[in-house]
C-alpha cells in the first residue's frame, strides 16, 4: 500500500469516531503532537506532586493528611500511566524524564506558583484540578486509544480530588476568621493563574486546529475557559468568597458571565521560566534524579546478577 | 495501674510509633529514586498513618476524656509520645530508610499477627488489617535489603553505614513495662519476648544473604517508653503540629 492509502485508513477512521491504536499507521505530525502532549500532560502530573507535596508534612489533621497523601500518590499514577501511553508512540520514559530535567519539555505552568497556606491545598484541588478536568473529561473519547483509556481512569480520580479540595475550602471559608482569610488569599492568588491553564487566546493558540481535526481536543481554549467560569462563580458565592475580578458580571445575551483576560504577559513569563517557582521546581525534580541514581544503579546491578545466575544454574 | 490506664498506654505507644514512623516516611513523596518507589513508600506510609490513626482514636476512647486522635498527635509534647526510638530517627539516604523498614516491619508482622488473637476485638481487628499490609511492607524493605547488600559497592557500602547506625534502636522492641505486663496475663498485650528468637533469626538471616554483617558491640539505646527521645523528634513535631497549634480553635 502507499502512504496515501494508509491515509485514507486513517481519515475514515477518525471520520468514524474510532481510535487509533499503537500499532496503526499514523501522520508524523499526529504522533508529535500527541507524544508532545502526553509527555507534557505526564510531566505536569509529577510536577504537580512538589507543590502539594510540600504541606503533607503539616497537614493539619490525621484525616486531612490522608487524603492530600492519596491525592499525590494518585497523581503519581497517573504520571505513570500517561508515560506508558506516551511510550506506545515510541519514546523512552528516560528521554521523556531527561527533556524534563533538562528544561527541554514543557509542563502545566499552573505549578510554578508557590503553594503558601492550608487553603493553597484547597484551592488547587478545587480550581486547578477543576480546570484540569474540564480539558480532560473530552481527552476520554480523544482519537488515541491508550491515551483516551488513561483518561477514563485518571478522570474519575481527579473528580475525586476536586471534591476532596472544595471540601477543604469549605472548612476553611465557614471557620474561624484567620481560615477565611487564607481561603480568600488563596482564591485571590489561584483564580487567574488557574484561567491561564487553558491557554492562550482561540486567536493566538497555534496548535488548536489540527488537535479538534484530529479529535486530540474538542473545544477550544476559550470555550473551555468560559465554561469553567461559568461553572465556577456560583462555587465561590456557596463559600462566601470573592473573585478578584472587578469585570465580573453576568451577560445575559451569551448567558454566560463577562471576565477579564489574565494577564497574558505573565502566562508567556512563566512558562518562559520565570514563574515564582520554575527554578524550585526543576530542581527539586533534578536533585531527587541525582541522589537516586546509585538506587536505580544498585537494583540493575542486583537484575543483571540474578541473570546471570539463573543461567549459569 | 488500672487495666483501662494499662491499655490506653499500650495502644497509644502503638499509635505514636505508627503515626512517627509514616511521617518519616511520608518526606520521601515526590522525592523517590523513580516513580514506581515513590508511589510504593507513599503507599506503605498511608498504610502505616490509617493504622495510627485508628490505634489514636481507639487510645482517645479508652481515655474517655474528651480528646480526639487528632488532639492526641497534635497536642502533645516530644515528652508525652512514647515511639520507639527507631521510628523517629531521620531518613538518609534510601537504604538508611529502608533498613529501618526491615526491622520494624520483621517486628510488627511478629507483633500483630500475635495481636490478632488478642482479646481485645479492637486489636484484633486493626491488628488483623495490619498483617496484611505489613506482609507486603516486609517482602518490599526486604527485597531492597538484598538488593543493596548484593547490588552494587556503593549500595553495600551505604546499607552496611545504615545497619551500623540503626542497630543500637532495636532493643527497645523487646522491652517489657508494667502495662505489658498487666495485659499480657490478660490475654490482650503482645508478650514480645516470645518472638524475640524469631525475629533476631529472620533479620540474621537477611542480613546474610545481604552480604552484610551486624555491628558486634552495641550499647542498646533506650527512653521512648518513657517519653525520653533522641533529639530528632521535638523537629518533627514542630513542623507536623504547627497549624493546629498556630491556630488551636479551627476545623480542618
Amino acid at each position: 500500500m502507499e502512504n496515501k492509502d494508509f491515509e485514507a485508513i486513517f481519515e475514515n477512521k477518525l471520520a468514524k469516531n474510532e481510535m487509533v491504536e499503537p500499532k496503526d499507521w499514523m501522520p508524523d505530525n499526529y504522533r508529535k503532537h500527541l507524544l508532545r502532549q502526553i509527555s507534557q500532560h505526564a510531566h505536569s502530573e509529577i510536577i504537580g506532586m512538589l507543590p502539594e507535596g510540600n504541606w503533607i508534612s503539616r497537614a493539619p489533621s490525621l484525616r486531612s493528611k490522608l487524603v492530600l497523601l492519596a491525592k499525590v500518590q494518585d497523581e503519581g499514577g497517573h504520571g505513570l500511566y500517561l508515560y506508558t501511553a506516551a511510550e506506545s508512540l515510541g519514546t523512552s520514559r528516560d528521554e521523556m524524564l531527561d527533556a524534563l530535567q533538562t528544561g527541554r519539555a514543557k509542563y502545566s505552568s499552573i505549578f510554578n506558583y508557590p503553594t503558601l497556606s492550608w487553603a493553597d491545598i484547597g484551592a488547587v484541588g478545587w480550581l486547578v484540578d477543576g480546570a484540569a478536568i474540564m480539558n480532560q473529561v473530552m481527552l476520554q473519547r480523544t482519537s488515541y486509544g491508550p491515551y483516551a483509556r488513561a483518561m477514563v481512569r485518571i478522570c474519575k480520580e481527579e473528580s475525586f480530588h476536586q471534591r476532596q479540595g472544595y471540601e477543604v475550602m469549605t472548612h476553611m471559608a465557614f471557620g474561624t476568621p484567620e481560615q477565611k482569610e487564607m481561603a480568600q488569599d488563596a482564591l485571590n492568588r489561584w483564580w487567574f493563574p488557574t484561567l491561564m491553564m487553558f491557554g492562550p487566546p482561540d486567536s493566538e493558540s497555534p496548535n488548536s486546529e489540527n488537535a479538534i481535526k484530529w479529535r486530540i481536543k474538542r473545544e477550544t481554549n476559550d470555550q473551555l475557559r468560559q465554561r469553567f467560569v461559568n461553572q465556577t462563580v456560583e462555587q465561590v458565592q456557596y463559600l462566601g468568597l470573592t473573585i478578584p475580578d472587578k469585570n465580573l458580571k453576568w451577560n445575559e445575551s451569551k448567558k454566560g458571565y463577562d471576565f477579564s483576560e489574565p494577564d497574558w504577559a505573565e502566562f508567556k513569563n512563566v512558562i518562559k521560566g520565570n514563574g515564582p517557582c520554575n527554578k524550585e521546581r526543576l530542581d527539586a525534580r533534578n536533585k531527587a534524579h541525582n541522589e537516586g541514581r546509585w538506587v536505580r544503579e544498585a537494583a540493575a546491578a542486583y537484575g543483571k546478577k540474578q541473570m546471570e545466575q539463573y543461567a549459569a544454574a | 495501674m488500672t487495666t483501662q490506664e494499662a491499655l490506653f498506654k499500650y495502644t497509644l505507644r502503638l499509635g505514636d510509633c505508627s503515626i512517627i514512623l509514616a511521617q518519616r516516611l511520608c518526606e520521601w513523596t515526590s522525592k523517590g529514586p523513580f516513580l514506581e518507589e515513590d508511589l510504593a513508600l507513599t503507599n506503605i506510609a498511608l498504610d502505616i498513618f490509617g493504622r495510627g490513626k485508628s490505634l489514636l482514636e481507639y487510645a482517645a476512647r479508652i481515655e474517655g476524656k474528651g480528646r480526639t486522635e487528632d488532639t492526641l498527635a497534635f497536642f502533645r509534647s516530644d515528652r508525652q509520645f512514647t515511639n520507639y526510638l527507631i521510628c523517629e530517627q531521620e531518613n538518609g539516604d534510601y537504604a538508611k530508610t529502608m533498613i529501618r523498614q526491615a526491622m520494624v516491619d520483621c517486628f510488627d508482622l511478629l507483633l500483630y499477627s500475635e495481636l490478632t488473637k488478642s482479646k481485645d476485638e479492637t486489636l484484633a481487628g486493626i491488628a488483623a488489617k495490619s498483617v496484611k499490609e505489613i506482609t507486603y511492607h516486609k517482602r518490599h524493605s526486604f527485597s531492597w535489603t538484598d538488593r543493596f547488600g548484593n547490588g552494587t559497592e556503593e549500595s553495600r557500602t551505604r546499607a552496611q553505614k545504615a545497619l551500623n547506625e540503626l542497630w543500637r534502636f532495636t532493643g527497645e522492641f523487646f522491652e517489657v513495662e508494667e502495662a505489658d505486663e498487666i495485659l499480657i496475663k490478660e490475654g490482650v498485650a503482645v508478650d514480645v519476648k516470645s518472638f524475640q528468637n524469631k525475629w533476631e533469626t529472620e533479620l540474621h538471616a537477611l542480613f546474610e544473604k545481604a552480604n552484610l554483617t551486624l555491628p558486634e558491640t552495641v550499647f542498646m539505646q533506650t527512653g521512648g517508653r518513657k517519653g525520653i527521645h533522641t533529639e530528632h523528634l521535638a523537629y518533627l513535631l514542630a513542623e507536623m503540629q504547627a497549624l493546629p497549634r498556630m491556630y488551636p480553635d479551627a476545623k480542618w
